[in-house]
């Protein structure tokens, strides 16, 4: 089988591995990069979140043979990507309001809220509720995670 | 701190126990456990021209003051709450301060509220700490004032500290810069501590020691360690508790791509492979036979029934005052409530890296229970204790999980390790090669050490003028401390009573009773433990008495609360700062609750709301805890948030259900949890205090049950009984 090649953190990447493998692992476990978690392996908890071709996807659940020359971002990279800005607000907000607590899940909350914020800058918290709803915290950190979204939004503005 | 509880000072027996459990000697083998065999630091050794007055604090050349934190940071805060109180002492400033995890040492790392073990549970973080780290950082903050004073040739009097900067008229240098003169002086006995008048750190917001390498994906959780050759296992177990594997059929689990070995363990059939894509491919071809003869086979609605029909059968007494059955009433209100297996749902599934040599095992975990570990673990690779090493990493959340006393995901690890250090397993070429074992969600959903299921039956005596005059409350259950070294023999079990043997109300006459039932079905605590439980029993029926003789839930609770004073200031609070009793939107009411655990006492006014279809919304809840001197307010705050969302979640829906003794749920999908449009907006009030720092992790949880179920039945006249809430109500 060839490698499958991709891009990750805007490096190019060839990955010698089973096609259904799922992204998640592939990039936890070839390439080292373990920022992104590993909740549930079932699409259920959003912990393992990154963005394919700037979309949020639960990588526990994506085959890296169905993303084959797809652009890989993982919380790792979001800083540096062309989601920099949106990720240094949110990032800044994250940590100006102290919202995690064991931090886990955190990287997928991340990597959610940014997507929302790329796409909706003012989002409502009707908006927050559906983009953020698929990310479980099992230590609640909600309350802080709506607030950092809405804070982090504030700044992009300026 | 979310977790565990155990009964405070362990009697001789128990102490006897865990001693044997130990190795015959004990804690007493701990004492000068260096770490030699993985080259980690020695405790003993002083840091390169830095200060190490104690085992708590390290001042580096650089200024860098690092805390050694003995208890675990889950996502409770310790490496920032306990790091204040040092800074605090030292008067250094909040930016030069870091947290790191201490050494596993019972000796030097005790937990005091509860030892003689090194161990994080029961909200003792704080409360075992406090004296302790204020000793540590003025001891330190003592040596280099008299460091500094030799240097300037001044007397300690004429020098001053301030934020991390130690200074005398035109003198003036940072802690590292006299660091090594202070390691060479004798460490100070009796240190005076500062007056609390004076705190500038302690009840300040100080930002969180772990926000920013948490809002990276830099922190480092035992699923993230790798090692050098290392493999992944996963672990098949029986879908019945109590079953053994009978026969295994590995050749289709060993065909698939990157599998290395199956080995049996003492809990089940371990996969082990190069990655766990592969672990768990190869677990998903294994076949497995079970012998179910000592299994659980009944369904939880037949455990339930067999509780209820208990409840008419006194029980073992726990507490008796005045005559019950004495009284005359005008009138009798009784209630039955159920309570589900739940399942703690730590975000970071059960991981633990082991690498098991000859004559050492090191392990690496967010480990919540060290010298229980330590002990468990050397039993199972056929050491001694002060042969194991434990590496403390941040743990992915816990409330209770990873504190158990047969350290189970730990010992399963070493138990592989040491399968595949077996001469007869690939002659023994795996022998030494480090694991990382993982559990699936699915793994922890149907792993058990649930939250027991438990039955209360209550029962009220009121007078012709609506006053209270008796209260039985009978409770059955599962004990979580039967058999290990906590249980309390010929007492009743404190985890299945505790918050109901003692209530904030005067009540002339009061019996309290249990019956302890047993079953296959391994149970742990969980977050708050019995208040989980005998908090929404109390609260709910205190409320529902309010209701029938027609009084204000707020009034009818001040009333009996007269002699509590700590209870009635922070009901007080909360309500006011609810606007108790102004009007709501319509098709909204409010609920009230309050409760002590772990030394603190909180309140909780929750609203909720209905809409059109039925379905019940939280749309509030506004907090007050009085948990003596909140160290670091913000973790407080939070640890009230995460409390009432854990604990919504859990009395909203949470239910672990067996049929035919397999447990229905697998992972999110069915085991559901709160989620960010079911979070209610929260407001925390913290009552100010000069007592000494009690429990925050867990404390926030007991009160928020009862506070929704009052409030839904405000708004619904629906009392609810059996939890969870879907059962009764639409949410
Ligand atoms: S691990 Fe991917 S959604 Fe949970
Ligand atoms: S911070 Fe612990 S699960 Fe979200």
């Amino acid at each position: 089988m060839p490698p499958i090649k991709l891009t990750l953190n805007g490096k190019p990447w060839s990955v010698d591995a089973d096609p259904d493998m799922p992204l998640l692992w592939a990039v936890r476990e070839i390439a080292g990069k373990t920022g992104s978690k590993f909740g549930c392996g079932a699409a259920q908890c959003g912990a393992c979140t990154m963005h394919v071709d700037g979309q949020p996807v639960r990588s526990c659940s994506t085959p890296i043979g169905s993303i084959a020359g797809s652009k890989v971002t993982t919380i790792e990279g979001i800083a540096e990507g062309p989601q920099a800005k949106v990720a240094k607000a949110v990032q800044d907000a994250w940590i100006k309001l102290d919202v995690v607590q064991c931090g886990y899940c955190q990287s997928g909350q991340i990597m959610s809220a940014v997507a929302l914020l790329t796409d909706t800058p003012k989002p409502t918290d009707q908006d927050i509720d559906s983009a953020m709803n698929g990310n479980l915290c099992r230590c609640s950190t909600y309350v802080r995670i709506r607030a950092a979204i809405h804070e982090a939004a504030k700044a992009l503005e300026i | 701190m979310p977790d565990g509880h155990m009964p405070e000072n362990l009697d001789s027996t128990s102490r006897r126990r865990f001693l044997q459990v130990t190795g015959g000697a004990g804690v007493g083998l701990m004492v000068g456990f260096t770490w030699t065999a993985t080259g980690r630091r020695a405790l003993a050794a002083p840091a390169a021209k830095g200060l190490e007055p104690n085992a708590f604090v390290k001042v580096a050349p650089d200024s860098t003051v690092t805390v050694l934190v003995k208890h675990l940071e889950m996502g409770q805060g310790v490496f920032t709450g306990l790091t204040a109180i040092v800074a605090e002492e030292m008067d250094a400033d909040w930016a030069q301060m870091r947290a790191e995890h201490a050494a596993a040492n019972a000796k030097l790392y005790n937990n005091s509220a509860f030892g003689p073990i090194q161990g994080t549970g029961g909200s003792t973080s704080t409360y075992n700490s406090w004296t302790q780290l204020r000793q540590a950082g003025a001891t330190a903050r003592a040596m280099l004032v008299a460091a500094a004073a030799q240097t300037w040739g001044v007397s300690a009097s004429d020098i001053t500290v301030s934020k991390g900067v130690i200074s005398s008229g035109t003198h003036s240098a940072k802690f590292g810069e006299l660091a090594a003169k202070a390691a060479a002086l004798p460490v100070p006995a009796d240190v005076p501590l500062k007056d609390p008048k004076n705190f500038t750190l302690i009840g300040t917001r100080l930002p969180r020691k772990d926000s920013v390498e948490k809002s990276t994906g830099k922190a480092v959780f035992a699923i993230d360690v790798v090692q050098p050759d290392m493999l992944v296992a996963v672990v098949r177990r029986p879908s019945k508790f109590g079953a053994k594997a009978q026969a295994v059929d590995a050749k289709a689990a060993k065909a698939v791509k990157g599998v290395v070995e199956v080995v049996e363990i003492p809990r089940g059939v371990a996969v082990v492979a190069t990655s766990y894509w592969a672990a768990h491919q190869g677990r998903e071809a294994l076949k497995v036979t079970w012998d179910e003869s000592q299994a659980e086979k009944r369904g939880t609605d037949a455990i339930i029934a067999d509780y209820k029909a208990l409840l008419p059968k006194p029980g073992e007494l726990v507490t008796k005052e005045g005559d019950v059955d004495a009284v005359k009433a005008a009138k009798v209100v009784k209630a039955e409530f159920s309570f589900p297996f739940l399942a703690h749902a730590p975000m970071e599934p059960l991981t633990c890296v082991v690498k098991l040599g000859k004559d050492g095992c090191e392990i690496w975990a967010g480990d919540q229970f060290q010298t229980v570990d330590q002990a468990n673990a050397a039993q199972a690779a056929g050491l001694k204790p002060e042969q194991v090493t434990i590496n403390t990493v941040y743990a992915g959340g816990s409330f209770g999980r990873r504190a158990n006393l047969e350290s189970d995901y730990i010992v399963e690890g070493v138990a592989i390790a040491k399968a595949l250090s077996d001469a007869k397993v690939q002659g023994g070429k795996l022998a030494g090669r480090p694991v990382k074992l993982i559990w699936s969600r699915e793994d922890d959903i149907r792993g058990g050490r649930y939250r027991p299921i438990y039955v209360h039956g209550m029962e009220a005596k009121l007078g012709a003028d609506g006053s209270l005059l008796a209260w039985k409350h009978r409770i059955v259950g599962q004990s979580i401390m039967a058999g290990s070294m906590f249980e309390q023999k010929g007492k009743p079990d404190n985890t299945s009573v505790e918050g109901a043997a003692e209530i904030p109300y005067d009540i002339p006459n009061r019996l309290v009773d249990l019956h302890t039932t047993t079953s296959p079905v391994p149970v742990l605590w969980w977050r708050s433990v019995g208040s989980t439980h005998t908090s929404f029993a109390v609260e709910s029926f205190i409320d529902e008495l309010a209701a029938e003789t027609k009084q204000d839930p707020v009034a009818f609770r001040r009333k009996l609360m007269e002699k509590h004073p700590r209870h009635l200031a922070v009901l007080n609070l909360a309500v006011e700062k609810a606007d108790w009793g102004k009007p709501l939107p319509k098709g909204w009411a409010r609920g009230v609750a309050v409760a002590e655990s772990f030394r603190s006492v909180v309140a909780h006014v929750a609203e909720v709301s209905q809409d059109e279809k039925g379905r019940i919304k939280v749309e509030r809840v506004v907090c007050a805890v009085d948990c003596g001197i909140a160290v670091t307010p913000d973790v407080v705050k939070a640890q009230m948030e995460g409390g009432i969302g854990y604990g919504l979640g859990a009395v909203m829906f949470g239910a672990i259900t067996m049929t035919g003794g397999v447990v229905d749920q697998s992972n999110f999908d069915t085991y559901r949890c709160l989620r960010i449009d079911e979070m209610p907006k929260v407001e925390v009030h913290i009552v100010p205090s000069a007592n000494p720092p009690t429990g925050v992790g867990e404390p926030g949880v007991p009160p928020l049950g009862p506070a929704v179920a009052n409030a839904i039945a405000a708004l619904t006249g629906k009392r609810i009984r059996d939890l969870p809430f879907t059962g009764t109500v639409s949410v």
